[in-house]
Formats: C-alpha cells, structure tokens, sequence
C-alpha cells in the first residue's frame, strides 16, 4: 500500500488546501498590511491595535479562567471515569459527547432563562426564601450580563472538550504498570503523582489548547452571556467585518495578531509538556 | 475503597447535571403554553405544530442538513484519497502536508470564518469586474461559498480518522492481494477499503457533526441570502428566540439520541453473539 505512485491521490487535497487554507491566511497577512485599501501598504492598522491592549487583555484573562476552571472539573472528571465499570466506560463518550448535538447557541441561548433576574435560578432560590435569609435585598442575584456569565458560558460549552481527551489518555494507561508501581510499594498518592498524572500530561494539553483557543476567540458568548458590556477580541474582529466599524483590514491585523499570540503561548505551553505527542479527542 | 466510589459517582453525577441542565430546561419550555422562557404556564404542543408551517425555518433546516451531507460526502472522498496519498509520502513531505492539513483544527473557528470570507470576497470582486462583466454574469457569497468552506474544515477531520487506519494496515495484504492477480484498484476497492472502512465511516460521522453545529464559520461565508439553522438561531437570540426552535431542537436531539441508542444495542448484540460463538468453538474444537 505505501506505493510512492499512490502519492497522486492527495494531489487535489493538497490542490485545495493552497487555495483554501493558505492563500486564505496569507490573505489576512496582506490585508493586514493595507493591501487593496486607499492608502496602500501600511503598519497603521497594527500601531491602531494598542487602544485595544484592554479588549485582549480581558480576552486572554476570561480565556484563562475558563480553562483553569476546565482543568479543575474536568481533570477529576476524566479520571473518576476511567475507573468506573467497563459498562459506564463505554457509555462515558457518548454521554459527554450528547450535548453537542444540541445547537451550542441553543443551550447558551437556554442559560440566559436559568441566569437572569426574573429567570429559573432567582425564581427558585425565591422560592426557597433565600433571598430573605441571606440577602441581597433586591431579592435576586445580578448574574447574567457580567464576566462571570460569560466565563460560565464558556466552561459549560467546552468542558467536554477537556474532559475527553484527557478521559481517553487516562484510559489506556495500561493497568499492569499501576499494578507494578504498587507491588514496589507506592501509595495511591505516589502512583497518581508519578505515574498518572504524568503519563496523562498528552491528554491534559491537548484539552487545555482545545479550550482556551475557543474562548479567546468567542463572540457569540460574550453577546449573548455577556449582554454586549463584555467585549472580547471575537467581537472586536465580528465588529471589523460586519459591524458599523467596517474596516477588513483592522480586522485582518486584529486577527493575526491574535494568531500569533495564541501560537506563541500554546509553544510555550507544549515546551512545558517536554514534546509529548498530543492526543485526540476522536 | 467503596465510600470513595460514592464520592466521584456523586462529583461526576454533578457534572453532568451541569451539562444536561440547559438542555432539560430547553426540551420543557418548548412543551410550554406560552412564548415565555422562563414563566411555565401549561403543557401544549402549539410551537410543534407552528414549526411545520414556518418556512424560514423549515428553509434553514433544509440548507443545513444540505449543506452537511454534501460537505460531508465530499470531505470523506477528498479526505479518503489525501489519506492514502500522504501515507504514501516520504516522511518529510508527509510531515509538511500534516502540518497544513492541522491548520484549519488548531486556529481559531473565526480566524478561519474571516480568511475565507476574505478569499471568496476577493475572489468574487475580482472574478466580477472582468470576466463577469464580459459575460454577463455576476457572483455572491451563498450556498457554494458555504459549501467550499464546509468542505475546508471537515477533510483535516476525516484524514486524522483514517489514517490510523492505515497505519494499523499489515503491508503485505496489499500485496498479497496483487500476487494473486488483481489489479491495484481491485486490491485498493477489495481489500484495502474494507481494512479501513471504519475510519472513513468514523470520519464522514464527524464531518458531518462538525458542519452540523458550525456558526462561526459560516457566519462568515454564507453571505446574506441563505442561512444555515445556527444563523438563523443567532439573528433570533438577539431579540428573543420563538419556541418554535425549541421545538425543532428537541426533535433533532431525540433522533439523535435513537439513534445512538439503536447503534450501541446493535453492537451490543453482535458482541454478545461473537462471544458466544467463541464459546461453543473453544468446547467443541
């Protein structure tokens, strides 16, 4: 089968990807330096980007948040699971995976009536008289249209995208090796530390690039979670294209910027992993 | 042992509690008696019945399910033939080509949306004002736009399935094949497709999950004359969502749930089966 005449076969893939993939991205490069605009090529567009520094930096922290709080549900998640009955086991994919055959705008769509003022949460914690126990006089908790809201979007919708890969690492660490860790006479505390944890490192990775690359980019959480007060670099670009600040070549230098900054922390990130191949989620 | 058993069911119980919550409220308030999304007032299958007569939606369901099958269809073919092809490569090249091939899944969705929504723009305008003019013909961003872009991130999807496939492949059954007389495309069509079957299968399923729940870049490829059902959902959240949506999403999510329920019985059985034939092979060798 690795027949070098077989090389022939990727040859429309690789057709495609030139138009599809690169020239598109090298596009955005030229677009961000002012070709086909007025005034020709330029840096404006990149030394404009400094008035934003507080937009990416309040992207980059919310992103980051969103992720350690990931890491924290989802690791013990993944981990409670691998050890569960084979029977569960099976299932554990499928039962994660489920709710993203709803529409993801649908179920953020779906936390706006559990989160706001008059909405299920308010309306039951009143039930329970809550609110005249402990307050807030107003007799409800702001929770909708704040950061908070929009970091609660943001961990409800790629949990499962942390809990998977790292569940699916976890799972096939081989038995016998834990076994020959506690025949030599460590505790549970030691083979986790030493064995686990480190041999799960791939799948730990690959769910935090696959969740913070969504969360730093987001714009349909933020408007919908965030009520538009929070803007984030995925409105900002969303605003370059089709808002009233239409300007694509703004928008082109946002985004590449954003690129190279998300690339640059993820190498930094991956150096850490010491050069562990990533898993995949599928 | 046991109490801490109990301790992660109940942490895991939790977490899937917060997943499923959204969507429990989601499925109950399209059974609601008002337009209401957070007020109960009463069982009724009114916005079921309004779903079927509403053609924006139904127009937007139908561009959706459309544009995924045929995104998905062609992405497993390209993606199938550029699998082999790589595999095949010496190892430099094959690198180089994977490293492109992983563009499209490590950048972000918008990044993706926006170059493309720039080629396709540049493309048209140009396109437009020379050849078009002299032909008479002028193009839009829509459906083909939409369809190239859908095909541009499902392929990466579809050659990271098969290729393991490939891998696992013993090199001799090729051939093998060959020695007993047939030819490279009965081989490939004979032995070679069947071995990787399940990655292809496994790799249009997720083409066609992925363009299924797209937003972000078709928002920005389709233009403004069709709408895919999460462009539709998204110009709708920004006032207020109808029910009816509800009503749509939770037909779409209990025949997906059939679905895998059916799927995970079947394998079930045939794994019972196969046991049980082993069984009665290893008693009476």
């Amino acid at each position: 089968m690795k027949n070098r005449r077989n090389r022939i076969l990727a040859a429309p893939y690789v057709g495609w990807m030139a138009v599809f993939v690169v020239i598109p991205l090298f596009l955005v490069v030229l677009y961000a330096f002012g070709f086909d605009s007025k005034e020709g090529f330029t840096l404006g567009n990149f030394t404009q980007i400094h008035q934003y520094a507080g937009i990416f930096a309040n992207s980059f922290v919310l992103a980051l948040f969103a992720t350690a709080i990931c890491l924290l549900l989802g690791y013990p998640a993944a981990y409670f699971l691998a050890r569960e009955v084979p029977a569960v086991r099976r299932l554990a994919t499928i039962i994660i995976m489920l709710p993203m055959w709803m529409n993801f705008l649908l179920r953020t769509y779906s936390w706006m009536s559990l989160l706001e003022n008059t909405g299920l949460i308010n309306r039951f914690l009143r039930a329970i008289h809550f609110f005249d126990l402990f307050g807030p006089e107003k007799g409800y908790f702001t929770m909708i249209n704040t950061p908070g809201a929009v970091v609660l979007g943001m961990v409800y919708n790629f949990l499962p995208f942390m809990i998977l890969p790292i569940f699916s690492v976890i799972d096939k660490i081989d038995n016998r090796v834990i076994e020959a860790a506690q025949d030599l006479g460590a505790d549970s505390v030691t083979v986790f530390s030493r064995i686990i944890f480190p041999l799960s490192l791939p799948g730990v990775l690959s769910g935090i690039t696959m969740v913070f690359i969504p969360s730093v980019s987001t714009f349909v959480i933020s408007k919908l979670l965030g009520g538009g007060k929070t803007i984030l670099l995925g409105d900002l670009i969303d605003m370059q294209f089709y808002g009233s600040t239409y300007n694509p070549h703004l928008g082109s230098a946002i985004s590449l910027v954003m690129m190279v900054l998300v690339m640059a922390a993820m190498a930094l990130m991956n150096r850490f992993g010491a050069g562990e191949e990533e898993a995949m989620l599928f | 042992m046991k109490q801490r058993r109990i301790g992660s069911r109940v942490f895991n119980l939790l977490i899937l509690l917060f997943l499923y919550a959204p969507i429990f409220v989601l499925i109950a308030f399209s059974f609601n008696a008002t337009k209401s999304r957070s007020v109960w007032a009463g069982f009724s299958l009114q916005w079921y019945e309004k779903l079927f007569s509403d053609s924006r939606i139904l127009d937007a369901l139908w561009t959706t399910l459309l544009v995924s099958v045929l995104a998905a269809a062609l992405a497993t073919v390209l993606g199938t033939m550029a699998a082999i092809g790589f595999y095949s490569m010496r190892r430099r090249m094959r690198g180089v080509c994977m490293t492109i091939n992983n563009i499209p899944m490590t950048n972000a969705d918008i990044i993706t949306g926006v170059s493309l929504m720039l080629l396709f723009s540049f493309a048209i305008v140009s396109f437009n004002a020379t050849l078009g003019q002299l032909l008479g013909i002028t193009f839009r961003m829509g459906f083909a736009t939409l369809l190239l872009a859908h095909i541009t991130f499902n392929v990466p999807y579809v050659i990271l399935s098969v290729m393991p496939k490939l891998r696992q492949l013993d090199p001799n059954v090729y051939e093998a094949a060959q020695d007993l007389g047939a030819t490279g495309w009965q081989a490939f069509w004979k032995v070679i497709l069947p071995e990787i079957m399940p990655g292809v299968v496994n790799g249009a399923l997720i083409a066609f999950t992925m363009s299924i729940d797209d937003f972000v870049i078709s928002y920005f490829t389709a233009g403004s004359r069709v709408s895919t059902l999460s462009m539709e959902i998204y110009s709708m959240a920004r006032k207020r969502i109808s029910p009816e949506i509800n009503a749509l999403s939770t037909l779409l999510f209990v025949s997906v749930l059939l679905l895998l329920v059916i799927i995970n019985i079947r394998q079930f059985r045939q794994e019972k089966a196969k046991a049980r034939k082993d069984a009665v092979l290893r008693s009476n060798p």
